[in-house]
């Protein structure tokens, strides 16, 4: 109990040591070097920089996240749908999943031009966010719906379960772990894939997201609010990474080995 | 002990051919009475499952046909795997109810009849318990309760204590008499060890290596109910060497 107790406390103080050591060498080596700002500002001029900006930063902020969210849900419908169908129809799979499997390798740096000609540009950047974060969905959900227990399947055969019984009383409900895991990836892709978009975006300068922002003051070379920037798209990052995270432990905690190991 | 309940079921030169080639089953014929408890004891791979299965409508047999007095070809049938086989993210109650359920009839008296099963096997104070949080012997219990819990005319086991240790299986061997003795329903219980065939049943049917045939046919005519003493006694070891020679001879495929 106590040497557990004690891991926990390591486990949080010792990424804040490093943090507050990196800052501080990050510090001393602008003002040793004395580097100028618009090469590599120090850690005050970013806080400056994030504390005078913050109205724009933050409606920045807002609609990248606005984005990352439709994206996001859009992912986890039509992955979860996608699987859903594969599962139930193999003429679906066989027809539709190779394609699935071109739109997740294609990077989407190279889609996202193409997007932008055809797409006006919010739907473009939703699309880019999209098609980077549905594949995972997709692939964690239909290995799950596969991986039912065999015998389960039997006894809801025995029992003259209709197929839609099997597949919400018994194919869901065991791909549920899966499914999270793959969620768990497309909440950080989904912010990529629109990061991606804006930046691809940016030199037609309509958008005004967190990405068009860092494209915009490198332009300008206002190194400062690139990194306040960038430092508010990281955190967004961890921000969805642990929701998604205590989404998942929530749903599993009563049942599932993976959520259930924490609690002891 | 109460009368028998239950249906009839008949083999008749059942055969099965897996689907690439291998012949598990070869004209496997018998009778089970309505309310009898028959072990199909033989080794491992010798198509006992199989049988089992097919008797559950659950695989289809190649040759002959399975017949039940009730008339119906797929009628009400309780299986135990040798895996308890419930769902880890419900619970025990909501695992034993799922029969129920799966008919769009968990109304009152299903409620009534699922908390019936539970306190059968001794699991009333787990009924909120999820799978994860049992022993594996009470698994094995919530699974002989969801089995159960329709009443159906026949239970089909398969090898359902054999990842069990030694004690807990002894033990769910008592309460799957006294469990029977309460409903007798028809009852073919595969497994592989003769003192558990010999322990339970009226009759044991020794089966010979694939593909699956019936060797030889052993009545245990010892009364029930049987307990401990009976376990220690001469009579039961007797009838345990009397099946043990039979395996070994359809082992060998002599008589």
């Amino acid at each position: 109990m106590k040497r557990a107790g004690h891991e926990t406390w390591l486990r949080l103080v010792l990424p804040l040591a490093m943090l507050g050591l990196s800052v501080l060498a990050w510090d001393l080596a602008v003002r040793g070097f004395a580097i100028p700002p618009y090469v590599l500002p120090g850690p005050g001029v970013v806080a400056a920089a994030l504390i005078d900006d913050r109205v724009l930063l933050w409606q920045s902020l807002l609609v990248t996240l606005t984005i990352t969210f439709e994206g996001f849900m859009l992912a986890c419908i039509g992955g979860v749908a996608l699987a859903v169908a594969f599962n139930q129809w193999r003429v679906a799979e066989f027809a539709l999943y190779p394609y699935a499997v071109i739109l997740q390798v294609t990077p989407v740096v190279a889609i996202a031009p193409l997007l932008l000609i055809y797409l006006p540009q919010p739907l473009a950047v939703l699309a880019c966010a999209w098609i980077v974060a549905f594949f995972p969905v997709l692939a964690n959900t239909t290995l799950g719906l596969n991986s039912v227990d065999r015998n389960l399947v039997a006894l809801f055969q025995l029992y003259k379960a209709s197929r839609w019984q099997v597949l919400l009383r018994l194919k869901l409900p065991a791909a549920l772990p899966q499914m999270l895991a793959g969620l768990r990836i497309a909440g950080g892709l989904s912010l990529i894939g629109a990061v991606v978009a804006e930046i691809a975006a940016g030199s037609a300068g309509a958008g005004s997201g967190l990405a068009y922002r860092i494209a915009e003051s490198g332009y300008r070379l206002n190194i400062a609010r690139m990194f306040a920037a960038l430092l508010l798209l990281s955190l967004a990052g961890v921000a969805i990474f642990f929701v998604l995270s205590a989404l998942s432990h929530l749903l599993l905690r009563r049942w599932h080995e993976s959520a259930v190991q924490q609690e002891r | 002990m109460t009368e028998p309940a239950g249906v009839t079921v008949r083999l008749r030169d059942v055969g099965k051919t897996f689907d690439n080639g291998t012949p598990a089953l070869d004209a496997l014929t018998f009778d089970v009475a309505a309310g009898e408890f028959v072990s199909l004891l033989g080794p491992s791979g010798c198509g006992k499952s199989t049988a089992l299965r097919i008797i559950a409508g659950l695989s289809e047999a190649s040759a002959g046909a399975v017949e039940r007095d009730d008339g119906v070809a797929q009628g009400p049938t309780g299986f135990v795997f040798q895996d308890p086989t419930l769902m880890p993210w419900a619970s025990v109650a909501a695992n034993v109810a799922l029969p129920f359920k799966l008919r769009n009839a968990y109304g009152e008296a299903a409620r009534a009849a699922v908390t019936r099963a539970l306190a059968r096997v001794g699991l009333s104070d787990f009924a909120e318990a999820y799978p994860r949080q049992l022993s594996g012997g009470m698994r094995m219990r919530a699974s002989i309760a969801r089995a159960m819990v329709t009443e159906p005319s026949l239970l089909l086991m398969d090898e359902p204590f054999a990842a069990l240790d030694e004690i807990t299986r002894f033990k769910l061997n008592h309460e799957m008499l006294t469990l029977w003795q309460e409903v007798r329903r028809t009852v073919i219980f595969v497994t592989h060890s003769v003192f558990e065939s010999v322990f339970l049943s009226q009759r044991i049917l020794v089966m010979t290596p694939r593909p699956g045939r019936v060797f030889a046919e052993i009545d245990i005519p010892a009364a029930y109910p049987r307990d401990d003493r009976f376990r220690t006694s001469a009579e039961y070891a007797g009838y345990c060497r009397q099946v043990s020679e039979a395996l070994a001879q359809a082992m060998r495929g002599t008589p």
